[in-house]
């Protein structure tokens, strides 16, 4: 064979040369290679393309509010002037609400499923905590109009202000709909997120942390807690921001329980809105290319959040694993 | 063998275009409100002419507009009249024709009250304001003597999607209340200084049902199919009117000067029986279209709408046009070209 032979030899495979890559394509390795690498590239394309059109659309809203379009309290689509400082604040305050409930909540439920309840009740439980994880959020609204909102005004609204009636956030008129309904809907429906993540994490924590733990003489909840907890840190915390991200984009569930009120209240049973409720609420009807432009510009209010707090949500678990390594 | 089988092919598809354009398809959207007369009249149009199909989807008044802008229908709805912005922003020139009647109710939740209320035109506004805060407030109880109201705070609840019926209430406020115009306007979507939100008709009945002592409003249509108590509101004319299709037709039947692009607002009407917050709905048809089988066929719809449909409304409580009303737009319909 001559070193200039262009024709295929199976017999003799090429690392090099002018027909190398053509023989990796046929060997598969690289066709592997390429399309993996497109589909990766499509997600990255996908979210830049969201990214622009949000960019792109709100670009009127941008040019006459710029800055200010933050921090103005007014919503008024029939003068024309949009703020978002109120959906802003409802969006953090039920996000915030729901995962004070649902962290203790979820991590309980699944440090039970994991390290004390026998197996075959652990898996059952699973499945089941899996299927209300599947439940459509527009069900979970309903049971938040007909079962939570009058039980708040009835029932927990009053407990609470009689036990802990000196604190602000239970001040003021309960009408049964608003931040704090909002936050308990958002709080059942990602404990679902958190439970099935975190049973899973603690269930990969090796078995010789936890009996050398107890071999050390640590009672059984020590153990639990001082040993296998930290080590599944990272993978709780990443079911933390994931139950984080859909408490923030929820829609349905949440308009229907919060009173959609322009309201920035510290007490947690005043009415108020979220950026999602409202998008969801006057897209359909919103004439006008401001109007529309300021709805967009909510959209990408909304990413932006998402975004950041995401980003932070890396950052501390790298943080994290940085910090255990060097222990 | 290969050529006769293109050739046999093609012949086909000729011959299944030139039978589907037989059939004039039209595809409309807008307004949710008069959905329901809407769909039943397309239905026995096409009963009546084989050849047309129109299809309408409810997607809410402003996403009509805005479709029939982008040119994806051929025809809109919507509860509010184009305004003269958004008219001279129009690609297209829109000609509007008045189909049914709807109004707004106001509907309540007292503890202890079950008779029916009557509301001042200044009453409902300062409610709205939240100037007035208590039910016992003299405004409130000087239209409902013998009626016990308790000095509690009175829950305004209004509706959190923008909507046509929110403008018929905002509209009538706007021109019984200087101070509701200047501070909050009329819209789909406006600015409420006071009160909850809930989504659609069911979502605002549902809140008043549900909190004592709240105040709500609702359309007459959904108030009536599902039994809601709803209260009278004063008129122009100073007379307390309960909502029904007689009082409706009035209001829109005592307005003088019907505009020729009948874009008019008929709340707070001056006739003595007129309910004051009534409102038309309209049809958004462009001035030119090309297809002329499109072009008939609209026509031909809008004739019959004028004539045969307005006889189903009252079936399904929409309230009919009035005959003078009736008149001008037959003359109207020649503007379609």
């Amino acid at each position: 064979m001559s070193s200039t032979a262009t024709t295929f030899d199976s017999a003799a495979p090429r690392k090099t040369g002018p027909h190398a890559f053509i023989w990796r394509l046929r060997n598969g390795d690289q066709v592997a290679h390429i399309v993996t690498l497109v589909f990766a590239a499509s997600i990255l394309l996908i979210t830049s393309l969201v990214v622009y059109e949000l960019w792109i659309n709100s670009h009127l809203s941008r040019a006459k509010f710029g800055w200010t379009f933050f921090w103005t309290r007014t919503w008024d689509p029939i003068f024309d002037n949009f703020g978002a400082l109120p959906y802003i604040y409802g969006t953090l305050v039920t996000s915030a609400v729901a995962l004070v409930i649902a962290v203790p909540l979820g991590l309980a439920a699944a440090t039970f499923l994991a390290e004390l309840a026998p197996r075959t009740l652990s898996d059952g439980i699973a499945f089941l905590i899996d299927l209300l994880a599947a439940v459509p959020s527009v069900i979970y609204g309903l049971l938040g109009i007909f079962v939570v909102v009058p039980l708040m005004r009835t029932v927990i609204g009053p407990a609470l202000k009689t036990a802990f009636g000196f604190l602000p956030i239970f001040q003021g008129p309960n009408y049964g709909v608003g931040f704090l309904t909002a936050g308990i809907i958002l709080a059942i429906m990602v404990v679902p997120f958190i439970i099935s993540v975190s049973r899973e994490v603690l269930l990969t924590v090796p078995r010789d942390q936890r009996e050398a733990a107890l071999a050390l003489g640590a009672t059984r909840w020590e153990a639990t807690w001082k040993v296998v907890i930290p080590w599944a840190r990272a993978g709780i915390m990443g079911s933390v921001f994931l139950a984080l991200a859909r408490a923030l984009g929820e829609t349905m569930a949440v308009t229907m329980v919060i009173g959609n009120a322009n309201n920035i209240s510290v007490s947690l049973f005043s009415p108020g809105d979220t950026i999602a409720s409202t998008i969801a609420n006057q897209f359909g009807e919103a004439a006008g290319d401001l109007y529309l432009s300021a709805l967009v510009e909510l959209g990408l209010v909304l990413f932006l959040i998402t975004f950041i707090l995401n980003g932070l949500a890396q950052l501390m678990i790298i943080a994290t694993e940085r910090g255990r390594g060097r222990a | 063998m290969k050529k006769m089988t293109v050739l046999v092919c093609l012949l086909l598809a000729f011959g299944i275009t030139l039978g589907a354009d037989s059939t004039v398809l039209l595809n409309a959207a807008g307004a949710t409100f008069p959905a329901a007369i809407y769909t039943k009249w397309f239905d026995l149009y096409h009963a009546k002419h084989s050849d047309v199909q129109i299809n309408y989807q409810p997607v809410g008044s402003g996403a009509g507009i805005r479709q029939l802008q982008a040119g994806t229908v051929d025809f809109g709805a919507s509860d509010q009249p184009m305004t003269d912005d958004q008219l001279a922003q129009s690609k297209m020139k829109v000609l509007h024709f008045p189909t049914v009647l709807g109004a707004v109710v106001p509907i309540y939740n007292i503890s202890g009250v079950s008779a029916e209320l009557s509301f001042t035109q200044k009453a409902l506004a300062g409610i709205y304001l939240g100037s007035i805060t208590k039910w016992n407030d003299p405004e409130i109880t000087r239209a409902n003597s013998g009626i016990n109201l308790p000095a509690q705070d009175i829950v305004v609840v209004h509706r959190s999607d923008g909507s046509g019926t929110s403008f018929i209430w905002t509209d009538f406020l706007s021109k019984v209340s200087p101070d509701w115009k200047n501070k909050v306007g009329s819209g789909t979507s406006p600015n409420w200084p006071v009160g909850l939100g809930g989504p659609r008709n069911d979502g605002v009945s549902g809140l008043v049902k549900q909190t004592p002592n709240s105040i709500g409003y609702v359309e007459l249509v959904y108030a009536v199919q599902n039994n809601i108590a709803y209260g009278k509101v004063q008129n122009a004319a100073g007379k307390f009117i309960k909502a029904d299709l007689t009082s409706v037709t009035a209001a829109a039947a005592s307005m003088k000067g019907m505009p020729d692009d009948f874009r008019v607002s008929i709340t707070n009407a001056p006739g003595p029986g007129a309910y004051p917050i009534s409102s038309f709905t309209w049809l958004l048809i462009p001035a030119q279209i090309q297809d002329t089988a499109k072009r008939n066929a609209i026509k031909g719809f809008l004739a019959w709408m004028l004539a045969d449909g307005q006889d189903y409304n009252e079936g399904l409580t929409y309230a009919k046009l009035p005959k003078n009303v009736i008149a001008k737009e037959s003359k109207a319909i020649s503007q379609i070209q």
